[in-house]
C-alpha cells in the first residue's frame, strides 16, 4: 500500500514515522524529518532507467509543442505529396531504406510521396494531445467518484462500483471504435479534426476512469479511517471540506502515478482506433494511421512500417519505465 | 456449489442485459439525435419516401426504443417475425436481426465468425497464462540472475508494442520473407487442424507477448512472498520434496492473484483480438466488427458486442470458478 504523501504546501498533519522511517533507510546524515516528496526525488534520481525514460517524455512533449519549427527546419510540409520522390510504376519511394535521405530524413510514403519524418512529428501532436487529455478526464472523473464512494459507502458506494464494474467489462476497444463512429461530424461547436480529438478524448476518458476510480476507492477506505480524518470532523469540518482538503492531497501520489501510467495505455489505444480508421481522420498525420496505411505495402517498403511502430513503441516504453519508476519512488515499502 | 452457481449465472444475464440496454440505447439513438435516419442507413440514400416507410414499418423502427428492445431481446430465445400480413419475413432463434449491409441473418455471420476469434483467443490465452506463469516460477527461484532481468526487460517491451506493429513484423519474417507459414484468410470449419493451426500459431504467439511477460513479473513478485509464509516452511520441514512444495504448495496460493487480473484482462484479450483478425486478415468477429463499423450496420454491431460481452461475461465465471479448484481455502457459496 502506498503510505499518504506529505505535502508541505497544506496543512495537513501526517503522523511523522512514515518520513522517520524513510529517512533511516535513505543513508542521510542529518536525522530530521524529510517530506515524501524530498524522498521520492531523491529515490528518483538513483532510478537512472525511470529518468531516461522521463527525459525521452519531455523530449516528446518539446517535439509535439514545436513540431511546425522542426518540420520547417528539417522537413517538408506534412501533407505535401513529393510526387517526384516515387518510382513510376509501383508508387514505391526511390532509393533504398525507403527513400532515407539528407532532404527526407525518414524516407517518403509509399503512393503518396508524404514527408515520414514530419508526419512522424506531427502524429506525437495527436498521440500526447489525445493521451494526455484523456487521462486528464479520466483522473477527474476517477478521483471524483473514487473519493466519494469510499468516503461515504452504503448505498453510494454500491451504485458508483457497480457502474466501475459495469464499465470495466465491456468490449471495451469493440465500443470505443463503434462509438467513435457513429458520433456525429459537428460536435460541440467544433469542426474538422478538432471534433475527432474531442470525441476521442472524452470516449477514451470515459472508460478510463474506473480504473483510477477503483484504485482511489480503496485508498479512501483505509485513509478515512486515520485520526486526521477524525480530528478534523470533530472541529466541525464538512463533508466537502474532508474530502478535498484533508483526503486528497494524500491521495496525490497514487493518482500521479497511475496517472502517468494510464498515458501509454491512452497512446495505444488512440493507436489502436486510428490504425483501425476510427481514429482522427486523413489527412492528418497519426501514428496509428500511418500503421494503417503500412499495412496493404509493409512487404515491399518496410521501412515505412518501423517508423511509426517505433514512434509508438519508444513512446509507450518512456512512459512506462517513468511510471514504474515513480511508483517505486513513491512506495516506501515497494510492493512489486 | 449449485446456489452458488445459479445465483452467479442470473449476474451474468444481468450484466449482459445492461451491456446491451447500453448498447442500444446508445446505437439506436445516437444516429437520431444526430440527424441520421435509420431507415436510410438501412435502404441506402437514394431510396423513396414510400419504400423508407415500409422498412419502418417492417422493422418496427417507429416503435418506441423500450419496445424496440424488448422485440429484439424477446427474438433471441423464441425467434421474431417482422413485418405484417402477407410480407412477414420469420427470422428462426436465436434472432439478432438482418444485416443493414448484407441482409444476411446476423446470427448466420456470427456463427461463421465466431469459431475462429474463439480458436484465436483461447489459443493466446492458454500460451500467455502457461508461458507467463513458467517463466515467472522460473525467475523467482533464481532470482537476481540474467534471466531474471532480462525477463523484466521482454515484460516492459512486450506491453509496449502495439499488437499490429508486433503482428506486421512477424508476419513480415516469418510469412513473406522466410516463408515459412502460410496464412489463410479463409478459414472454415470445413478446413483441416493443421491448417487452422498453422493460420493461427503467429495470432497466438503476438497475442500472448502483449500479456505474457506481465504475468512473468506478477507471478514472480507473488511466488517469492509465498515462498516466505510459514507453511512452506511446515512442507519442508516435514520432508516434501522441493519440486512438490512449489507445485502442490506454492504454486496454487500464487495463482489465485494470477487469475484475478486475468478475469480483469479478458476485455484487453478482445480488444487484442480485433486488432489481430485486423492485421492478419483473419475472417472472425473482430473483422466482421469492423467493417459492420465502417458500413454503419447496427445489427451486426449490436449483435458482436452481445457476443463478445457475454464470452467476458462468461470467461469470468470460469474464472471464479477455478479459484476453488486452484486454492482449497476458497469456499464458494
Amino acid at each position: 500500500m502506498t503510505a499518504p504523501m506529505h505535502d508541505t504546501t497544506t496543512d495537513v498533519d501526517e503522523p511523522a514515522p512514515v518520513a522517520a522511517e524513510a529517512t533511516a533507510e535513505s543513508k542521510a546524515k542529518k536525522v530530521e524529518g524529510r517530506s515524501l516528496k524530498q524522498i521520492a526525488w531523491n529515490r528518483l534520481k538513483q532510478d537512472k532507467v525511470a529518468l531516461a525514460g522521463g527525459i525521452v517524455v519531455v523530449l516528446l512533449v518539446v517535439v509535439s509543442v514545436f513540431a511546425p519549427v522542426l518540420v520547417s527546419l528539417f522537413g517538408h510540409p506534412p501533407n505535401e505529396g513529393n510526387l517526384d520522390q516515387l518510382e513510376d510504376l509501383t508508387n514505391l519511394p526511390k532509393g533504398a531504406l525507403g527513400g532515407i535521405s539528407g532532404d527526407h530524413l525518414f524516407g517518403v510514403e509509399p503512393n503518396t510521396g508524404r514527408d515520414v519524418f514530419s508526419r512522424i512529428v506531427y502524429g506525437a501532436r495527436i498521440s500526447m494531445l489525445v493521451a494526455v487529455l484523456a487521462a486528464a478526464v479520466a483522473v477527474v472523473l476517477g478521483t471524483l467518484f473514487g473519493i466519494i464512494a469510499g468516503y461515504f459507502g452504503g448505498w453510494v458506494d454500491a451504485i458508483i462500483s457497480r457502474v466501475m464494474d459495469v464499465l470495466l467489462s465491456f468490449p471495451q476497444l469493440l465500443f470505443i471504435i463503434a462509438l467513435v463512429s457513429v458520433l456525429p461530424d459537428d460536435l460541440l461547436g467544433l469542426s474538422g479534426s478538432g471534433v475527432r480529438i474531442a470525441t476521442l478524448v472524452l470516449v477514451i476518458g470515459l472508460f478510463g476512469w474506473p480504473y483510477i476510480g477503483r484504485i482511489v476507492r480503496g485508498q479512501t477506505l483505509s485513509l478515512r479511517e486515520r485520526e486526521y480524518v477524525e480530528a478534523a470532523r470533530s472541529l466541525g469540518g464538512g463533508s466537502r471540506h474532508i474530502l478535498f482538503r484533508e483526503l486528497l492531497p494524500n491521495l496525490v501520489a497514487p493518482i500521479t502515478v497511475y496517472t502517468t501510467l494510464m498515458i501509454p495505455t491512452n497512446i495505444l489505444t488512440e493507436a489502436a482506433l486510428s490504425f483501425l480508421g476510427a481514429g482522427v481522420r486523413p489527412p492528418t498525420a497519426s501514428w496509428g494511421g500511418m500503421l494503417r496505411d503500412a499495412l496493404s505495402v509493409y512487404e515491399h517498403d518496410p521501412m515505412f512500417m518501423v517508423f511509426p511502430g517505433l514512434a509508438i513503441f519508444l513512446t509507450v516504453l518512456a512512459f512506462n519505465l517513468f511510471g514504474d519508476g515513480l511508483r517505486d519512488a513513491l512506495d516506501p515499502k515497494g510492493t512489486r | 456449489m449449485l446456489a452458488y452457481l445459479i445465483r452467479r449465472l442470473g449476474a451474468v444475464i444481468v450484466m449482459v442485459l445492461v451491456v446491451l440496454l447500453t448498447t442500444f440505447v446508445i446505437f439506436y439513438m445516437l444516429p437520431k439525435w444526430a440527424g441520421q435516419d435509420l431507415a436510410v442507413l438501412f435502404a441506402g440514400k437514394n431510396s423513396g419516401a414510400e419504400q423508407l416507410e415500409g422498412i419502418r414499418q417492417k422493422l418496427g423502427l417507429s416503435d418506441p426504443l423500450l419496445v424496440q428492445f424488448a422485440e429484439f431481446v424477446k427474438g433471441i430465445p423464441f425467434g421474431r417475425d417482422f413485418g405484417s400480413g402477407n410480407n412477414v419475413t420469420h427470422c428462426p432463434s436465436p434472432c439478432l436481426g438482418y444485416s443493414f449491409r448484407t441482409e444476411a441473418p446476423v446470427w448466420e455471420t456470427i456463427k461463421d465468425a465466431l469459431p475462429v476469434t474463439a480458436a484465436m483467443a483461447v489459443g493466446a490465452a492458454v500460451l500467455w497464462l502457461l508461458g507467463g506463469v513458467a517463466v515467472g516460477v522460473v525467475s523467482a527461484l533464481k532470482r537476481g540472475s540474467i534471466w531474471d532481468r532480462s525477463a523484466m526487460v521482454v515484460a516492459l517491451s512486450g506491453v509496449s508494442m502495439p499488437i499490429f506493429f508486433t503482428g506486421m513484423i512477424a508476419m513480415g519474417i516469418f510469412v513473406h520473407s522466410l516463408g515459412w507459414l502460410h496464412i489463410d484468410d479463409s478459414l472454415s470449419s470445413n478446413d483441416s487442424i493443421g491448417t487452422w493451426v498453422e493460420t493461427l500459431i503467429l495470432p497466438w504467439i503476438v497475442l500472448a507477448f502483449l500479456q505474457a511477460a506481465m504475468y512473468a513479473r506478477l507471478t514472480r513478485a507473488t511466488m517469492l512472498e509465498v515462498l516466505g509464509e510459514d507453511y512452506i516452511r511446515t512442507a519442508r520441514a516435514k520432508g516434501v520434496t522441493e519440486p512438490v512444495v512449489i507445485r502442490r504448495h506454492a504454486l496454487r496460493s500464487t495463482m489465485t492473484p494470477i487469475l484475478t487480473v486475468f478475469g480483469l484482462d479478458l476485455g484487453i484479450l478482445m480488444g487484442g483480438a480485433i486488432l489481430t483478425e485486423t492485421t492478419f486478415n483473419l475472417p472472425g468477429l473482430g473483422r466482421e466488427a469492423v467493417q459492420a463499423i465502417d458500413g454503419k450496420d447496427l445489427p451486426m454491431i449490436l449483435g458482436v458486442t452481445l457476443c463478445m460481452s457475454l464470452a467476458i461475461a462468461f470467461a469470468n465465471l470460469i474464472v471464479d470458478l477455478m479459484y476453488a479448484v486452484i486454492d482449497p481455502r476458497v469456499r464458494l457459496g
